[in-house]
C-alpha cells in the first residue's frame, strides 16, 4: 500500500500548483489585456505609418501636400507608436504576467493597474498627435513633448510598486533569472528616462553633452529595458516548453552582471566621427565589445537549453517565435559590438545600415520575442484556444520573411551607401540614386511584415470573441508530415534502445 | 541571487555609475569652454535669436534631423570635408549654446553644418524647399508645399520667387514663402561653422 501511497502525494501538489496558477492568470486577466490589445492597435498604426515612411522615401511626392503625413513627421510617428506604444505596452503585460506566475502571486492593484493601461494609452495618444501636428522634440527617441512625462510617470510608479510586492510576496525562495532581468528594467527604464529628459532639454548644458545624453538614453533603452525583457521571456518561455531546465545558472549570473555593468557604456559608439571627446567614444566602443560577454552567455545558455528540443520548433507557436528572437538577439548584439568599432562606423554610421541594424534588433528579436509570449499568455489568461493554426503560420511566415528581406536588404545597400559616401568622386546624387531600389525592397518587406501584423490581429480578435474556445487542447502548429516524422522518431528510439538492451 | 536588495543596489549602481561617467563628467569636463574671439573682434558662436531661432522649431518640427546632420567628421575618417561639407571638422564648441541636439544620425541627404555658407542663395532655399527636384534632379527629398502660396497674377508681389518656365502652370507662375517657410530659411542661412578654431586644426 505504501508504493501507492507515493504518486498520490505529488498529483495533490500538482493540482494545488495547477490552481494557483489558474487564480494568478486571472488576477492578470484584465490588466494583462488592456495592454496586450493596445499594444497590438499600436502595432497596427506603426505599420501604417511604417508603409507610408517607407513608400514616402522613394515616391517624394506621395501625399506630399499634407504637411503632418510629410516625411519628417511620419517617420518618428512610426518609431514612437512602434515604440511607446507596441513594444513598451506588451513589455509591460509579459512582465506582470512573468512576475506573477514565477512568484506564484496574485497581481496586486486590481483596480489601478488596468487604468494604468488606459493612461498609457493616452500619453502615447498625445505624443502621437503632437509630433504628427508640429511640436516634436526632435530629439531622437525622445520626441514625445515633457507632459507624456505625467502619463508614464503615473504609470511606471504603479509597476515599479506591483513589481516590488510581488518580489516581497514571492511563495518561491528562489529567484529565477527572468525575474532578475525584469527587476532590473523596471528600474532601469523610468531612471532613464528622466535623467535623459532633463539632460536633453533642460537649458544651460552644452549641446553636444546632449547628443551624448541622447545616445545614452536611446541605446540604453534597447538594451536595459527591451533587452532585459526579451531574454526574460526567453529565459522562460524556451525551458518551459521544451520542459527542461536552463543550462546553466552560472552562466546566467554572468549573463545578467555583465549586461548591467556593459550595456550602460556602449550607447556613445553613435557619435564616433562626432564633436565630442575622444574619450567618450572610446569608452562606448570598450563597453561594446564587452558586451560579447553577456551575449555570447546568453547565446550558449539559450543554445544548449534548445539542443536535442528542436523538434518542438515544429509545433509550437510559442517557440517558434522565441527561438527566432533568441537567434536574433546573440546576432544583433555580435552585429552591434562590431557596428562601434571605428573603422566599421566610418562607413556605416549615417546610412541605411543603422536602420537595418535597429531592425534586427526592435523587430527580429524584441518583437518576435513579445509575439511568442502572446501566444502563450493570451490562451492562459482568457482560457481559450487559438482559433486557426494556419493563419499563426501565415504570421510567423510573413514576419520572419519580411524581416530578413527588409534587413539583409537595407544592410547590404546601407554598407555601399556609406562605401560610396566616403568616395568624394562620387556625387552625392550618385549615391542616392543607387539605394532606390533597396528602399522599394525596404516597402515590399514591411507591407509582408504588416501582413503578417494584420493577420495576428485578426487572431488575438477572434481570441477576445473566443472563437477558439471550444477546441481541445493546446493550438500547434503540428501538420501530417511532422506527425509521421514525429512517429518515424519514436520509433528509431525505440530501436536503439532495444539494440543497447 | 535571492536577495532583492542586492538586486536592487546593483542595478542602480549599475545605471548611475553610466550616466555620470558618460554624460555628466563630460558636461563638468567642458562646462569651461566659452565664445572664441575671432581676428576681427567678434565672439563665436552667437546663440540663436529672432527669425533664425523661429527657423530652427521649423527645422525641429518638420523632422529635418531624420536625413540631414549638421556635423563634419574629421580630415581622414570619411570624406566630409573632400565633399565640401566643410573646412573644417565641427567641435563642442560649435554646439555649445544649442538648445537641442540636431547633430543627427542620417545622411539620406547631404550634411548641413555650413549650409549658410554652401548656398547662400535665398531663391535656390525657396525654389529647393517648394520642390527639391527643380534644383536637384533625382533628389527623393519630399517637397514642401505647405511653406507657401502660389500665386500667377502678371504682378508678383516683391517677395514671390519666379519658379523656372518649365515648372511654370497656368495657376502657379510664382511661390510666396509664408512665415514659417521664411524662417527656415532665415536659419538654413545661420548655418556656418567656418571660423576657424583652434581646436579644430
Amino acid at each position: 500500500m505504501a508504493t501507492l501511497a507515493v504518486p498520490n502525494k505529488p498529483e495533490a501538489l500538482e493540482s494545488q500548483e495547477l490552481l494557483t496558477r489558474v487564480q494568478t492568470d486571472r488576477s492578470c486577466r484584465q490588466t494583462v489585456l488592456i495592454y496586450y490589445t493596445s499594444a497590438v492597435f499600436w502595432l497596427l498604426l506603426g505599420s501604417v505609418l511604417a508603409i507610408l515612411a517607407s513608400l514616402k522615401m522613394h515616391i517624394p511626392g506621395f501625399l506630399a501636400d499634407w504637411e503632418w503625413l510629410t516625411f519628417g513627421r511620419v517617420r518618428p510617428a512610426h518609431l514612437n507608436s512602434m515604440i511607446y506604444g507596441w513594444a513598451v505596452m506588451a513589455a509591460i503585460g509579459t512582465l506582470l504576467w512573468l512576475q506573477a506566475r514565477m512568484g506564484r502571486v496574485r497581481l496586486p492593484l486590481p483596480l489601478l493597474l488596468p487604468v494604468s493601461g488606459l493612461v498609457w494609452n493616452v500619453g502615447v495618444a498625445y505624443g502621437m498627435i503632437a509630433i504628427l501636428i508640429g511640436y516634436s522634440s526632435s530629439t531622437e527617441w525622445l520626441e514625445f513633448p515633457v507632459p507624456v512625462l505625467g502619463f508614464f510617470g503615473f504609470c511606471l510608479v504603479l509597476i515599479i510598486y506591483a513589481t516590488l510586492v510581488m518580489m516581497m510576496r514571492r511563495k518561491v525562495h528562489h529567484t529565477y533569472v527572468s525575474q532578475w532581468y525584469i527587476y532590473g528594467g523596471v528600474l532601469w527604464f523610468p531612471f532613464l528616462y528622466v535623467s535623459a529628459l532633463i539632460l536633453t532639454q533642460a537649458p544651460h548644458i552644452n549641446g553636444t553633452v546632449r547628443a551624448i545624453a541622447n545616445w545614452w538614453f536611446a541605446h540604453n533603452v534597447l538594451g536595459l529595458w527591451l533587452t532585459p525583457i526579451g531574454l526574460a521571456s526567453a529565459y522562460y518561455f524556451i525551458p518551459k516548453v521544451t520542459g527542461r531546465p536552463v543550462h546553466s545558472y552560472h552562466l546566467s549570473l554572468l549573463g545578467f552582471w555583465t549586461l548591467a555593468l556593459f550595456y550602460n557604456w556602449a550607447g556613445t559608439h553613435h557619435l564616433v566621427g562626432g564633436p565630442i571627446p575622444a574619450w567618450v567614444i572610446t569608452v562606448g566602443i570598450v563597453g561594446s565589445m564587452m558586451m560579447f560577454i553577456p551575449v555570447t552567455t546568453v547565446a550558449i545558455n539559450h543554445h544548449m537549453t534548445m539542443l536535442g528540443q528542436f523538434h518542438h520548433l515544429r509545433t509550437s507557436p510559442t517557440l517558434r517565435f522565441v527561438v527566432f528572437g533568441a537567434m536574433s538577439y546573440t546576432l544583433v548584439s555580435f552585429h552591434g559590438s562590431l557596428a562601434a568599432l571605428r573603422s566599421f562606423s566610418e562607413v556605416a554610421h549615417f546610412t541605411h545600415h543603422t536602420i537595418a541594424h535597429s531592425h534586427l534588433g526592435v523587430y527580429c528579436f524584441f518583437t518576435m520575442m513579445m509575439f511568442g509570449a502572446m501566444y502563450y499568455i493570451f490562451p492562459r489568461i482568457l482560457r481559450r484556444e487559438w482559433s486557426s493554426a494556419p493563419l499563426i503560420k501565415v504570421h510567423f511566415w510573413t514576419t520572419a520573411i519580411g524581416s530578413i528581406v527588409y534587413v539583409v536588404g537595407l544592410g547590404w545597400a546601407g554598407w555601399v551607401q556609406g562605401s560610396m559616401m566616403n568616395n568624394p568622386d562620387i556625387p552625392f546624387m550618385d549615391v542616392v540614386k543607387y539605394t532606390i531600389p533597396w528602399l522599394e525592397s525596404r516597402s515590399v518587406a514591411g507591407t509582408l511584415m504588416s501582413v503578417g501584423h494584420f493577420v495576428f490581429a485578426y487572431l488575438v480578435w477572434r481570441m477576445l470573441r473566443g472563437d477558439g474556445a471550444d477546441q481541445q487542447g493546446p493550438t500547434l502548429l503540428t501538420t501530417a508530415r511532422s506527425l509521421r516524422k514525429q512517429r518515424e522518431r519514436k520509433a528509431r528510439a525505440r530501436e536503439r534502445a532495444r539494440e543497447v538492451a | 541571487m535571492n536577495r532583492s536588495l542586492f538586486i536592487f543596489i546593483g542595478v542602480i549602481f549599475t545605471v548611475v555609475f553610466s550616466l555620470s561617467g558618460l554624460v555628466l563628467v563630460p558636461d563638468w569636463q567642458f562646462s569651461e569652454i566659452g565664445q572664441f574671439k575671432t581676428a576681427d573682434g567678434t565672439l563665436y558662436p552667437q546663440p540663436l535669436t529672432g527669425p533664425p531661432d523661429a527657423g530652427r522649431h521649423v527645422y525641429m518640427d518638420l523632422g529635418c534631423i531624420y536625413c540631414h546632420t549638421q556635423q563634419v567628421r574629421p580630415e581622414g575618417f570619411g570624406a566630409d570635408i573632400e565633399r565640401g561639407w566643410g573646412r573644417r571638422r565641427t567641435v563642442m564648441r560649435d554646439y555649445m549654446f544649442d538648445p537641442i541636439n540636431l547633430t543627427g544620425t542620417m545622411r539620406t541627404g547631404p550634411d548641413l553644418a555650413n549650409i549658410g555658407a554652401r548656398q547662400p542663395s535665398r531663391t535656390w532655399q525657396y525654389l529647393h524647399l517648394y520642390n527639391p527636384v527643380i534644383t536637384s534632379p533625382g533628389s527623393i527629398m519630399p517637397p514642401h508645399p505647405f511653406l507657401f502660396t502660389v500665386g500667377a497674377d502678371a504682378a508678383p508681389p516683391p517677395d514671390a520667387v519666379a519658379l523656372p518656365k518649365e515648372w511654370q502652370t497656368p495657376t502657379a507662375k510664382y511661390i510666396i514663402p509664408n512665415s514659417r517657410g521664411r524662417f527656415l530659411v532665415d536659419y538654413l542661412m545661420s548655418l556656418d561653422k567656418s571660423v576657424d578654431l583652434p581646436e579644430a586644426q
